[in-house]
């Protein structure tokens, strides 16, 4: 008798085996995206997967939707023009800490500063994973990287707290421990309108795991178990992560704004009255 | 197929260059722009602003020229005509999405409105110092198609040409203007929309599961599909196969380059546009574009007085470069001077084919178009 693995009709299974390394955790977070799918009842064929440069700019590659692997950090402004040509389509952006918030900051704050319809999804990992470990807006103090060699000075992001002072309706940050609570986001950020961002901290043992001495990826999910604390609305202000000390983790926002393309409809439909044409699709 | 009536203005107007290069790109069914303001393109996506909501386009104004760039393929892949309209320190920073769209093969038009550079240079004075970066400030090989309005009219033509030629070739099409056309005033006639050809885009009509987004159909360009049909397509600004997924080899990568370069390069002729005047038996021809063309039409009319025969070649198209137009003429005559806002660019492709002849450039630093006094000079010189 066989069994199909529930998680496989989401992946191109032709391109398998990815690249990523034994412990990584992107495909932990990829696992619990299929399963988020699967739950939204959004059909495979209206969802689009866009990705930047990096580990986690393959996600796109391996998702077996229309899938889009963009510039490094223009995943966010490449899947806007995706999203305003095309509303009957779910945008997601899947991409990592590096790609969205040094070189794609700018555009992470003014999506989200206009509500954009569409879902970010952040694999944290604290480096850059594909070009050997380097320093990332979110790599924390002390953290030892490749360009920080004697430990990281520069005070880091802290992303949900970003998220939501530039707008963003749907804030949830988890670690690749919390499978189960990463799928209920996932599915939640999916079926909420606006602009949804979720920051998963995950290992990457080959390069950050290995210079801070963290240990295997094993070692990291025991830490990532001991630290964590969920906190579910609590202030973003107070989720700062260190080197050590507690990963506040849970859902901090989720609140009702009009989107950018609703806005502009009813905005145009106000001022224009029938001179107004709404795009078609 | 016509243009859709919604967005031709159809009959005489007094417009500038600006203007008459948004109303193309509306007849051209353009219905997404992404834009940042910079002058002196800025008027352009103003008057798509205003005019867009009534034409059932979406204009939205992003962060920067690097989120315009690749705005507008998001758009594209999500079945819109698109552009993005910028100027010199815009164009620089657009040069990665300039690459990413010949990689994916998507047909797009970026508008560049040349200001004095390099830097924030003078940008409310005119140059045409971009032409290299055009075609070649875009990492890696690669080819596009850039075309050069002398006027107000062209603007308009030659926007809506870039529109079909994107769509017909998948290549991003680049409206290679400059302030003084792009400021300029004049007459503009836009033709009723069943007088108007659009080259539609070629949408696949493979079976969902036997679709190649990069196979090479007609001409050496795929089909296309846009996001939420069902196709579940993969695309990427990695080196890729015919199914879009990433092909990092070396065999791999000479195909893809082959083909994405030769789509252009075998059909450079067919892509020619150039306007020649009395070039049939002249001494000395004068090869120019865009503002200049005009400026030089004054200078050619000066040593004509003088009775010596001097044609004139307009490149309305100036890349692909035509080539073949160029060397014809260069074993015909004695000299081809080559008059250009700039220190010389397109005078080196000259130079490159015009063996025989004497090759003359009349430089231009920018900041005014030249004094045709200055050509007619260079003319009789080159002559001597």
């Amino acid at each position: 008798m066989s069994v199909e693995n529930p998680v496989e009709r989401y992946l191109r299974t032709d391109r398998m085996p990815h690249i990523w390394c034994p412990g990584c955790g992107i495909g932990t977070t990829v696992n619990c995206f299929t399963r988020a799918i699967d739950e939204s009842g959004i059909p495979m064929d209206r969802l689009a997967v866009v990705s930047g440069i990096g580990c986690t700019g393959r996600v796109a590659g391996y998702m077996h939707v229309d899938s889009f692997h963009t510039t490094h950090g223009r995943a966010i402004p490449f899947a806007t023009g995706l999203k305003l040509a095309a509303p009957d389509v779910k945008v997601v952006v899947y991409s990592g800490d590096g790609d969205l918030f040094a070189i794609g900051g700018n555009h992470f704050i003014h999506a989200a500063r206009r509500n954009l319809d569409m879902t970010v999804i952040c694999v944290n990992n604290l480096t850059y994973g594909m070009t050997g470990g380097q320093l990332t807006p979110t790599t924390p103090e002390e953290a030892i990287a490749s360009t920080m060699p004697y430990g990281n000075f520069e005070h880091p992001f802290n992303l949900p707290y970003l998220a939501e002072s530039c707008g963003a309706v749907y804030v949830a940050r988890w670690t690749t421990y919390h499978v189960t609570q990463i799928k209920k986001s996932m599915k939640e950020a999916l079926l909420k309108k606006g602009f949804s961002f979720i920051e998963i901290i995950s290992p990457c043992p080959t390069l950050y795991g290995r210079r801070n001495r963290i240990g295997d990826s094993l070692d990291e999910m025991k830490t990532y178990k001991t630290r964590s604390q969920i906190k579910n609305g609590a202030d973003t202000k107070s989720v700062d992560l260190g080197m050590g000390g507690p990963i506040v983790v849970g859902k901090f926002v989720d609140r009702e704004r009009i989107t950018y393309q609703d806005a502009m409809e009813a905005f145009y439909t106000r001022k224009l009255g029938d001179r107004y044409a709404r795009a078609s699709h | 197929m016509h243009a859709d009536p919604a967005g031709v203005l159809t009959g005489a107007h007094f417009l500038d260059g600006d203007h008459a290069a948004c109303e193309g790109a509306l007849a051209a069914e353009c219905r997404f722009v992404a834009g940042y303001p910079i002058t002196p393109s800025t008027e352009v996506v103003e008057r798509i602003a205003q005019r867009f909501p009534q034409v059932g386009g979406v204009f939205i104004q992003m962060e920067d020229e690097l989120a315009s760039s690749i705005a507008i393929a998001g758009a594209v892949w999500g079945g819109k005509r698109a552009m993005t309209v910028t100027s010199g320190p815009g164009f620089s920073l657009m040069m990665e999405h300039l690459g990413f769209a010949v990689m994916t093969e998507t047909p797009c038009v970026f508008i560049n409105v040349q200001r004095g550079g390099p830097s924030t240079g003078l940008p409310t004075l005119p140059a045409q110092a971009d032409m290299m970066q055009a075609r070649w400030g875009s990492h890696g090989d690669y080819e596009i198609i850039a075309v050069s309005p002398n006027s107000p009219q062209e603007c308009f033509d030659l926007t809506l040409k870039a529109f079909n030629l994107a769509e017909q070739y998948r290549v991003p099409a680049l409206v290679m203007m400059d302030e003084c056309v792009g400021h300029m005033m004049e007459r503009v006639v836009i033709p009723k929309p069943e007088e108007i050809e659009i080259y539609p885009r070629r949408f696949t009509t493979a079976p969902l599961d036997e679709y190649l987004p990069f196979a090479p159909e007609q001409n050496m360009v795929p089909t296309m599909v846009r996001a939420g049909q069902g196709y579940r397509f993969h695309m990427t600004g990695l080196t890729h196969n015919e199914k879009g997924y990433p092909d990092m080899t070396v065999s791999g990568q000479a195909r893809l380059l082959t083909r994405l370069t030769d789509k252009i390069k075998k059909n450079a002729t067919a892509l020619t546009d150039v306007v020649a005047d009395q070039v049939d038996g002249a001494e000395a021809v004068v090869i120019s574009y865009g503002i200049t063309s005009r400026v030089a039409m004054k200078a050619i009319q000066m040593v004509r007085a003088q009775g010596r025969r001097i044609g004139s070649l307009r490149l309305r198209t100036v890349w692909p470069f035509p080539e073949h137009v160029i060397r014809d003429l260069a074993s015909n005559v004695r000299a081809l001077v080559v008059p250009e806002l700039n220190l010389g660019q397109i005078v080196r492709e000259v130079e490159r084919l015009g063996c025989g002849a004497r090759v003359v450039g009349v430089p231009h630093a920018g900041g005014t178009v030249h004094d045709p006094a200055v050509i007619a000079q260079a003319i009789t010189e080159a002559l001597r």
